[in-house]
């Protein structure tokens, strides 16, 4: 499955659209981590547990979008944008959205 | 007794924040100063049309990072938050993020051996409000389709 943020692929055309998909998560941080970042909040400097748990929930959002466009007979998803919002304190949802396609 | 106890943690805390948070800061900018050297010839443009011939594959990528303001920052930023004006404590702090967001990004493509990333876009969100709604910790996330030319 291609996966892109372009509105063209290059060197490829575009034969259908089939509209819109999607994928979200919601993750929450667990205690352990909390803690971790309370003293990084103090020193600063990166939260790599955060890093991880977000670039983690990214790839679970991603993979989503990926079933999706393949259960509708896609072949490509393009125009894909991040989102991100906090729902609750301590929890964060991930969402993707892009347009699935079907590349020659 | 309680308030004297207060007062010392808080110096503690401060000191330890000041100490720590500007060693950590010159270390950050020394290795995204050397790291960015290291990987101008990854070229990363915000533009939607690539103008690029031969392109034998393109992908999705992606670099994000979550970093953290120190406690003497963030209360030097309450203070200022009084009088209002530029808070330069976050100033440094979201540039730190974009920039080594970028150059995570810049990494993964190059471990593709990809040599163009097009169509970059930033997605910032604070993670922990902490206490009273101030800005805790932030994170940045870049993401562009990066290109493998033949």
């Amino acid at each position: 499955m291609l996966i892109s943020n372009l509105e063209l692929i290059p060197g490829k055309k575009i034969v259908q659209h089939l509209g819109l998909v999607q994928g979200s998560t919601v993750r929450a941080k667990h205690v352990g981590r909390d803690i971790m970042a309370g003293l990084k909040n103090v020193f600063g400097g990166e939260l790599k547990g955060y890093t991880e748990l977000l670039e983690d929930s990214r790839k679970e959002a991603l993979q989503r979008i990926e079933q999706q466009a393949a259960a509708i007979g896609a072949n490509a998803v393009i125009n894909v944008r991040f989102s991100t919002s906090s729902v609750a304190q301590g929890a964060s949802e991930i969402f993707v959205y892009g347009t699935a396609v079907i590349l020659e | 007794m309680d308030s004297f106890f207060g007062l010392i943690s808080f110096v503690v805390l401060m000191l330890l924040g000041y100490f720590f948070g500007s060693v950590a800061e010159k270390k950050h900018y020394q290795s995204i100063l050397k790291r960015e050297a290291e990987l101008r010839h990854i070229v990363v443009i915000p533009q939607r049309f690539p103008r690029v011939a031969n392109v034998t594959e393109s992908f999705l990528v992606t670099g994000s990072v979550v970093i953290s303001v120190d406690y003497f920052k963030r209360f030097l930023a309450t203070l200022r938050m009084l009088f209002g004006g530029r808070l330069t404590s976050y100033e440094s702090l979201l540039d730190r993020a974009r920039r080594e967001a970028i150059l995570r990004l810049q990494a993964q493509a190059q471990s593709h051996n990809a040599k163009y990333v097009y169509n970059l876009k930033f997605e910032t969100s604070s993670i922990s409000k902490g206490q009273k709604d101030r800005v805790g910790s932030i994170e940045v996330l870049a993401y562009g389709t990066a290109l493998v030319c033949s």
